[in-house]
């Protein structure tokens, strides 16, 4: 069957334990995660995790309901479609010799980044986008030598109704 | 008014109704025992955590009620990991209170710490440590709460000493809300009529029935709606007992060690309405081929459940009482004629296969297992509680002792934990003390909880153990016979206690019966005497059991006698 790649975003209790348990659940049922994101909500109760697996339909749908089943889930959406605005971020630590300063910085500037840190022989970047995106720039500077990298998962939100 | 910790717990405790609480104690809930000492409520001392569980879990599935342990820190809270385990694989209401140490010690490896919550996160329903006092009353209310709500299933509390002691101002929560937690009761009406609708074209209809029915209370429901019906009915293993094993209609377990009529009727069915089970392996074998030909509907309140192994043409998420209820309503206004001819064809096939294939064992001068089984059947007249061990002696307890009744079929099913029987039996016993309860027991299970003997005597519970002594770890030999070439590595148990003189040494009864003709008495002498006892049985040692579906095989590949 055709592995699918979904995005879940949930509404959590902020208590100690919860990621444990929500990890838990992926990895004691033998399920993927690409990516997870966490942090506290407006509401300092409430915290949202969002999280990227690939697996097959029917695994998709038990993926939702367990999620689901814990107690400490509030709400759980699947916002994989374009109903919801999704982004990544990433900084990036490239070699900057001088003969690639100037191509460096026309990278940045296409891919709208900015530079947050430059030394003699480097360059960080912050980058936002989807992952297409950050995966592109990624392409682009891997020649120049990519130093060090830090990425997050997916973050996504669900559009408001006009 | 001020209360410390443990007499607030248990208030809470009064106020679930908790009449009983298996436990053993230790340093960290030395408070909560001594306020536990101070009410009516009853504390069984078992001789094992492990035995406390299992003895909750035995008490909840025969009374219906949640079971409640208490044990200390560390290893009385390791212990208890096995017994939670199989409560949560059979969805049994139980609570387990932990002590756990001080909160100033936690993390610190502390004498008997253990992170009790973090290891019984994937085996209880919800956990909790408690953090704050405040929180106490309402963590405990809600872990009853859970346990016995939705699909049910054992929660945990760990409580830090320090909490135990310490006191504040305390009233009683009312009500319990949890936000996220909201289990469907009600079941899809569009969803029902299209099961009407099936049941009206179907030519080859069945019922499948599992542990959700007996859990919900609804086996006079499930009743009534295979006879309106006329549908012949399968069960599994933790199903029994929810529909009459004597009706014309039962067709005997499904699965691995199904009947053959049963099993062949699920291949051939064309519409397989199935109600609280989950579709486990051992009912399902190859699940490509399990019934190919059928229209499933699959009713059961846990949503995971539902297409989870089994691909369902009609998912119904909801309380199986009220789902069959509502069916039963759906049926009384359709008509469906004369059904014992449109039965007729169906259900004379079946009876084909019932003739062809019945259950059966031949007699010997040795003693038969599935004999002693029949036996106690006919001189118990089907109304005990029956606990079993696991292995042969769970299924030969399956399929040859015929339960009429819900709650009287108390087996580790999921898990399928040795050890189990005894220690449920001892529950069983506190919650019917007027009735009879016997363990079905091998000779290698009971030596995994034969301390709890110690209990059942202390607290005069008059269980009865009947060991189908083969000397082998018979249902894994009997795999060795099958599938290894009757290579039967570390499967003999040569060296068992005497089992009367175990019996006696605990100051129980033990007998023993060694020839066909002894079976009857010894079965008649143990039943009658108001004490616990053990009565040993030397059966045929390489009996097995049949039919049989090799794992991973299609349920009408059976092998038979
Ligand atoms: C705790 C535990 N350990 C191991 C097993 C594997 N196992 C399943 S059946 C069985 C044999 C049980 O022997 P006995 O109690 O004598 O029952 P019999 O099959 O001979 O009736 C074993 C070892 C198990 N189910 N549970
Ligand atoms: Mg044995």
């Amino acid at each position: 069957m055709e592995m699918e790649k979904h995005i879940f975003t949930m509404l959590v209790d902020n208590q100690p334990g919860v990621l444990s348990r929500v990890a838990g659940l992926f990895s004691g049922k033998g399920f993927n995660i690409e990516s997870l994101v966490t942090a506290e909500t407006d509401t300092p109760l409430i915290s949202r995790i969002t999280i990227v697996t690939k697996a097959n339909k029917p695994v998709i749908e038990q993926i939702e309901k367990q999620l689901n089943k814990l107690v400490n889930v509030i709400k759980i959406r699947d916002v994989t479609g374009p109903e919801a605005v999704k982004r990544e971020m990433a900084l990036i630590c490239v070699k900057a010799r001088p003969e690639h300063r100037g191509e460096i910085l026309r990278i940045v500037d296409i891919f709208r980044c900015k530079i947050i840190d430059i030394g003699l022989e480097h360059y960080i970047m912050e980058v936002t986008g989807d992952s297409d995106k950050i995966n592109a720039l990624l392409k682009l500077l891997r020649p120049m030598g990519i130093k060090k990298i830090a990425r997050t998962g997916t973050m996504a939100l669900i559009r408001e109704p006009n | 008014m001020k209360l410390t910790g443990s007499q607030i717990m248990m208030e809470v405790l009064k106020s679930e109704g908790v009449d009983t609480i298996f436990g053993f104690p230790g340093g960290a809930v030395l408070d909560i025992y001594d306020a536990l000492d101070k009410t009516d409520i009853r504390h069984i001392l078992v001789r094992h955590e492990q035995g406390a569980v299992h003895a909750a879990d035995g008490y909840a599935r025969a009374s219906g009620k949640v079971g409640v342990c208490l044990v200390t820190s560390g290893p009385g809270a390791t212990n208890t990991v096995t017994g939670i385990a199989s409560s949560y694989m059979d969805s049994i209401p139980v609570v387990v209170i932990t002590g756990q140490v001080p909160s100033h010690l936690i993390g610190n490896d502390a004498f008997q710490e253990v992170d009790i919550v973090g290891i019984t996160r994937p085996c209880t329903k919800h956990n909790y440590l408690v953090s704050r006092i405040e929180d106490l009353a309402v963590i405990l209310k809600e872990a009853f709460h859970l346990a016995r709500t939705g699909r049910p299933g054992p929660v945990l509390v760990d409580i830090p000493k320090d909490l135990t002691s310490a006191s504040i101002e305390f009233e009683c929560p009312k009500d319990v809300r949890l936000k996220s937690y909201n289990p469907n009761y009600k079941p899809n009406m569009r969803q029902l009529k299209k099961v009407v609708q099936l049941i009206q074209e179907a030519k080859r209809p069945m019922i499948f029935s599992g542990g959700g029915v007996i859990l919900a209370n609804a086996s006079k429901e499930l009743t009534e709606f295979t006879h309106k019906t006329r549908m012949p009915l399968t069960s599994s293993l933790m199903g029994l007992g929810a529909f009459p094993g004597t009706d014309p209609l039962w067709l005997g377990m499904i699965g691995m060690h199904g009947t053959y009529r049963a099993n062949m009727s699920t291949s051939e069915c064309d519409l397989l309405i199935s109600i609280g089970v989950r579709f486990d392996d051992r009912v399902t074998g190859k699940t490509d081929a399990f019934a190919a030909q059928a229209n499933i509907v699959h009713i059961d309140i846990d949503p995971t459940s539902i297409r989870k192994n089994i691909p369902v043409s009609v998912p119904i998420v909801g309380d199986c009482k009220i789902s069959l209820e509502q069916l039963n309503r759906l049926i009384d206004e359709i008509d469906l004629g004369d059904l014992s001819k449109r039965r007729g064809e169906w259900l004379d096939l079946i009876e084909q296969w019932k003739n062809t294939n019945p259950l059966a064992y031949t007699q010997d001068e040795i003693i038969k297992p599935q004999y002693v089984v029949e036996k106690l059947y006919e001189l118990t007249g089907g109304e005990a509680i029956i606990t079993t061990e696991v292995g042969q002696n769970q299924m030969w307890a399956a399929q040859y002792y015929h339960f009429n009744k819900p709650n009287h079929f108390i087996t580790s099913g999921g898990l399928g934990c040795m050890g189990f029987g005894l220690p449920a039996a001892i529950g069983a016993q506190v919650a019917c003390p007027d009735k009879m309860v016997v363990d079905i027991a091998g000779d290698g299970s009971i030596q995994m909880n034969s301390q709890e003997m110690a209990t059942a005597v202390q607290f005069n519970l008059p269980v009865k153990i009947v060991i189908l002594n083969n000397g082998y770890l018979g249902m894994v030999r009997q795999w060795q016979e099958l599938f290894y070439e009757k290579r039967y590595a570390c499967t003999s148990m040569e060296h068992c206690p005497d089992f009367v003189k175990l019996a006696e040494a605990y100051g129980a009864i033990g007998l023993r019966a060694v020839t066909p003709e002894e079976v009857s008495p010894v079965l008649k002498e143990g039943l009658s005497i108001p004490k616990p006892v053990i009565m040993d049985f030397t059966v045929a040692k390489e009996e097995g059991v049949y039919p049989m579906v090799p794992a991973g095989a299609p349920i009408t590949e059976m092998l038979l006698v």
